[in-house]
This record gives structure tokens, C-alpha cells and sequence, in this order.
């Protein structure tokens, strides 16, 4: 490490308070991260429908009920949130069951699930799309709801994963083996002692798939042929746009719908050191 | 449990099951990773492994079709001069993003560590965690917004009376265009916005284990708080940057989107790939070319790794 122990003749350290530069670079990154958001809300309600112009000459609430009324629209918001509630129970069942192999035993090859696990999010999503795409071609399987669902459970998995194995790591042994002791089976000491533990974890974990799933763009370009999702249809808005106010609103919604579950997922795991019965 | 219970237990089917299971952790273990390995192994990894083994087939010339033996002419097609151009630009583009997240990312992480009470503390954490999670398509998007030619950027530059600055970066050759919403500033403008969560989070990690002890011990060696910041938090928060950029790098480099909705024509490693599979079904060279940004990456893990990187994960 270097750490040289040349003495400087300065002031005393008085960082307790921030210097104005480094506030103004932080609430600049922040707001970097956030303002552009508001202006979607903002252009969800402008009266002007064939350019961005800014500022919104007028002000109305009649696109959301445009938007509301479009067959098309209805059908993404509908096959999103099946294939995202779908993909989400399936990544639940894959991500716990290996949560619990990789955290009660140690057998050859542990540390490559681990890697075969978050290698779906590491890799670029293009890889991971293009590489279900042709295996579904040489396959010669049709595109369908569940070649969608296939593309996102893999990298739902990964968030599960990670969830269920954090808290499983912070569950004492003891309890199980005071289960167990007590004459409670397999099965048993999972409902009672177990589950009840991980209950919140999968919670939050579910909660972030379901987010992740429902505004996935990439991977779902390739896997769901005419299909139109409601991130591809923002895609195919945003690529040749036809009518503007509607695809504002649409975004609205998605940040409305992904918010949600987001925050429900922060609120259940905010309390990340303390676990019940961590003798550790 | 009662004597009965427990003999109902025994009776039980599957309750016998359980104990029989857990005489036998082994079966236990194969139960519970069968179903995830197959999925992942079979599945996921399967595909990757065929799409590898397709950049070993090439393109007939004649007929278009692709033809099914090993060779490496597809490599050779891939080493040709304008799709080399297109790896170094997209490579470029990785790089200057990566370096302008680190930049935006450090002061927001400090701040969160070292000045916000456990309250602002709690809200800026979330502040970057949702934009990380949340909305990829709608935040391209709000972009076409703002940066379109009578969008808020023109109309700011207007009232501010620095339209001619605006002018003035779209009119540099290759980075600038018609307007920002169609020249390469836009595109990185936005691959920064949308990637520099995943800088600032590891840096706060990485910030959040400098124990406040070592900076009291170097201001009490009497360092100036600039040379305490140099000398003993840079040199422990780097791993932290260095993390970030993994994924702002590799995220970078895999992206189609974002070219494709923000920016000029000009093709990009993910845009190629998109092309090649696609309109101009030539498999084998998209599939070589997705070979090129998991070549860059080990690369870069190999660096990331020695400058200990993986410990600020």
C-alpha cells in the first residue's frame, strides 16, 4: 500500500464539512441520474403530438386515455406482465434450489455454478440473445410465449440467487440442527425453520426479476419474433416513430410498474446485517 | 410432538421421504441441482457453446448458404479492415464512457460515504440503486427528448445565449451531426447516463472500507486533507473504480440500443452483431463477432484481477 510518511505542514484535517465543489459535483450526479425522467412525466402531458419541443406549448391528461384505449398497448402491458410474472416464479424454483446446494454442501465444481449463475448478466446481452436465438433456430422450435420466458428466466436466476444465498449465509446452523434435534424431518424444518428466514429474501428477490423481466429489451429482441412486449414496442417507437404523446405515456407506465416492486424490494432486505439467530 | 404424532410421522410417506433423504445428502444435493444445471448448464451454456461452434462455419459466397464445416474464414472475414475499424471504435467508445462514469461516479460516492447523515444516506443509495434497475428502454428514451434539435438542450442554449457552443460541437467532424439526438456526443452522452450507476456503486463499497481511522492517522501525521485524499483514500478507492469500470466497459461494448435510437450510423460491435444475424443472415459472423467483446473482457478481467479489483465486488 502506499503510504508514505512525508509530514505536510497544512491545515488540521477539518473534513467534517464538505467543500462547495464536491457538493455541487455530487447533486449534479444525482440529479444527472434522475431529471431526465421528469421530463418523460413532462412530455407525457404536452398538448404538442408530432415534435419534442420544448417548453410544451399546452398542457392535457387526453393522452392517457388514448393510450389506455390502444388494442396494441394493452396487449404488450398484458404479454409483459405474464412473461415477467412467469419468468419470476421459475427463477424462484431454479434460484433457491441452487442457493441450498451451493450453501450446504461443498461438492466438486461450487465455485463454477456460482460462475454459471451470474455468467447471464456478466455476459453483454446481445451474447446471451443471439446464442438462444440460433439454438431455438437449430432446434427449429417457433418462437413463442415460452421462448420469451426461457431468455428471461436465465437472468432472473442470478438475482434469486443472490438473495436467497446472502440470507441463507446469515441463518445459524444451530436453529437447523436444533430442528432436527428436536425430531422436526427434512421437509418440516424447511417450512418451519427455514422458509420462514428466506421468506423476505425471496420476496426481494422475486420482486427484482419481475422488474428486471419487465422492462428487458435486448435479450427479448431476439427470442420473441412478432411478438411485442411493451419495452419492444417503446423499441419499435422509439426506432420509427408514429404517434409520440402515446409512447410518453407508455414510458410513464413503465416507470410507474417497475418502481413499484423496486422499492418493495429495498424496504424488505433494508435491514441487511441483522439476522435472527445469527450465532456467527 | 406427541408419540402418536411422531408415529403418524413414521407412517407418513413423506415423512419417510425426508429421513431418507437426509441419510443420503448426496441424492439431497442432486435433487437440488438438477433442475438449476440443467436449465443453466443444458439450456444456457449449451447455446453459448453452439453459437461458438458457429464461427467456425462460413458464409458461401455463391449461394448464401451457410456452410457446416470447420474453418477459419469467417475469422479471417472478421480481421478485415472496416470490421477492425468498427471493434476499435466501439473499444473507443467503451473507454472514454468508462472514464467519464469514474469521473461523475467518484464525488457522488464520496459524498455518500463519508458526508451524508444515515438518512440522505439511505435516500441517495436508493436514488442510484433504482435508476440501476429500473426502466433501460425508457431511460434511452427520455434522451430523444431532451437532446432532440427543438428539445430542452436548444432551448437552454438559446435563453442562455450559448447556441453558438452548441453549434460548435455539433460541427466537429465524426462526433458531432445534426443534432446532438444524431451525432456520436449524443450516443455517449448516453451510454454514460445509463452505465454510471455501476460505477458509482462499487466505488462506495470500495470507500466504505477505508477505515476512518487510517484518514484521522494521516491527518495527525499532519497531511493536508488534499494529500490525505491522494496518498490514502484515491489509492484504496481505485480497486473500487476499477470494479465500475467492468461493467461500464463490458456493458459498453455489448450495447445495440443505444446506437441504434441515439446517434449516427455508424456500426458498432452490438449493432454488426444485431445486422449480421438478422437482415444479412450471416450467422458465422455474428457469431465471431460476439467472440470479440468476450476476448476484450478477459483481457480486462485478467488487468482488473492483478489490480485487485475483485476484492471491491
Amino acid at each position: 500500500m502506499p503510504f508514505e510518511r512525508r509530514r505536510h505542514r497544512g491545515k488540521p484535517e477539518g473534513g467534517t464539512r464538505p467543500g462547495l465543489a464536491l457538493r455541487l459535483a455530487a447533486l449534479g450526479g444525482i440529479l444527472f441520474l434522475h431529471l431526465p425522467l421528469l421530463f418523460i412525466v413532462l412530455y407525457a402531458f404536452s398538448a404538442e403530438d408530432k415534435s419534442f419541443v420544448f417548453p410544451p406549448p399546452a398542457l392535457t391528461t387526453r393522452w392517457f386515455a388514448v393510450a389506455l384505449e390502444r388494442e396494441d398497448v394493452r396487449a404488450a402491458l398484458l404479454l409483459s406482465l405474464q412473461v415477467a410474472s412467469v419468468a419470476t416464479v421459475l427463477a424462484l424454483f431454479l434460484g433457491t434450489m441452487a442457493a441450498a446446494a451451493v450453501w450446504r454442501s461443498s461438492f466438486f465444481g461450487r465455485e463454477a455454478i456460482s460462475l454459471l449463475v451470474i455468467l447471464p448478466i456478466a455476459l453483454p446481452g446481445i451474447i446471451t440473445g443471439i446464442a438462444l436465438r440460433s439454438a431455438l433456430n437449430l432446434g427449429g422450435l417457433p418462437f413463442s410465449f415460452w421462448t420469451i420466458v426461457i431468455g428471461h428466466a436465465t437472468f432472473c436466476i442470478v438475482v434469486v440467487y443472490n438473495n436467497a444465498l446472502a440470507r441463507l449465509r446469515r441463518t445459524s446452523p444451530s436453529l437447523i440442527e436444533a430442528s432436527m434435534d428436536l425430531g422436526a424431518n427434512g421437509f418440516q424444518t424447511f417450512r418451519h425453520v427455514i422458509f420462514p428466514q428466506l421468506a423476505t429474501a425471496l420476496l426481494a428477490g422475486g420482486m427484482l426479476a419481475f422488474a428486471l423481466s419487465f422492462d428487458e429489451v435486448i435479450v427479448t429482441t431476439f427470442t420473441a419474433g412478432q411478438q411485442a412486449t411493451l419495452p419492444i414496442w417503446m423499441l419499435n417507437e422509439l426506432v420509427r416513430p408514429r404517434q409520440r404523446p402515446v409512447t410518453n405515456v407508455v414510458a410513464v407506465f413503465v416507470i410507474a410498474i417497475t418502481l413499484v416492486p423496486i422499492l418493495l424490494a429495498f424496504y424488505l432486505t433494508r435491514h441487511g446485517q441483522d439476522a435472527a439467530g445469527s450465532g456467527r | 410432538m406427541s408419540a402418536a404424532a411422531w408415529q403418524a410421522g413414521r407412517a407418513d410417506p413423506i415423512a419417510r421421504f425426508a429421513r431418507y433423504l437426509h441419510s443420503r445428502p448426496r441424492l439431497m444435493l442432486a435433487l437440488l441441482l438438477t433442475p438449476p444445471l440443467l436449465w443453466l448448464g443444458v439450456i444456457y451454456l449449451g447455446s453459448l457453446l453452439a453459437l461458438l461452434a458457429q464461427s467456425f462455419f462460413y458464409i458461401d459466397e455463391f449461394s448464401g448458404q451457410v456452410v457446416r464445416e470447420l474453418s477459419l474464414r469467417t475469422y479471417a472475414e472478421l480481421l478485415t479492415e472496416p470490421n477492425l475499424l468498427v471493434v476499435a471504435r466501439t473499444v473507443a467508445m467503451a473507454a472514454a464512457v468508462t472514464l467519464a462514469c469514474a469521473l461523475i461516479a467518484f464525488p457522488v460516492a464520496y459524498y455518500i460515504v463519508r458526508y451524508a447523515s444515515v438518512r440522505l444516506k439511505a435516500l441517495m443509495y436508493l436514488g442510484v440503486m433504482v435508476p440501476l434497475w429500473s426502466s433501460y428502454i425508457v431511460r434511452v428514451y427520455s434522451w430523444k427528448l431532451i437532446l432532440a434539435k427543438e428539445g430542452v438542450i436548444t432551448w437552454l442554449a438559446e435563453h442562455l445565449g450559448a447556441l453558438w457552443l452548441l453549434e460548435a460541437i455539433l460541427a466537429v467532424p465524426v462526433l458531432g451531426g445534426p443534432s446532438l439526438s444524431f451525432s456520436m456526443f449524443g450516443t455517449f452522452i448516453v451510454f454514460v447516463y445509463i452505465w454510471v450507476p455501476f460505477m458509482i456503486l462499487p466505488i462506495v463499497a470500495a470507500l466504505e472500507r477505508v477505515p476512518r481511522s487510517l484518514m484521522e492517522a494521516s491527518a495527525d501525521l499532519g497531511a493536508a486533507p488534499i494529500a490525505t485524499f491522494r496518498r490514502v483514500i484515491l489509492p484504496l478507492a481505485f480497486p473500487g473504480v476499477v470494479a465500475g469500470s467492468i461493467f461500464t466497459f463490458s456493458l459498453t461494448l455489448g450495447d445495440y440500443i443505444i446506437p441504434k435510437v441515439i446517434g449516427t450510423s455508424h456500426p458498432y460491435i452490438g449493432t454488426v452483431v444485431y445486422a449480421q444475424q438478422g437482415v444479412a443472415g450471416n450467422v458465422p459472423l455474428a457469431a465471431a463477432f460476439t467472440v470479440v467483446p468476450m476476448i476484450v473482457m478477459a483481457v480486462y478481467l485478467t488487468i482488473a484481477r492483478r489490480l485487485g479489483a475483485f476484492n471491491a465486488l
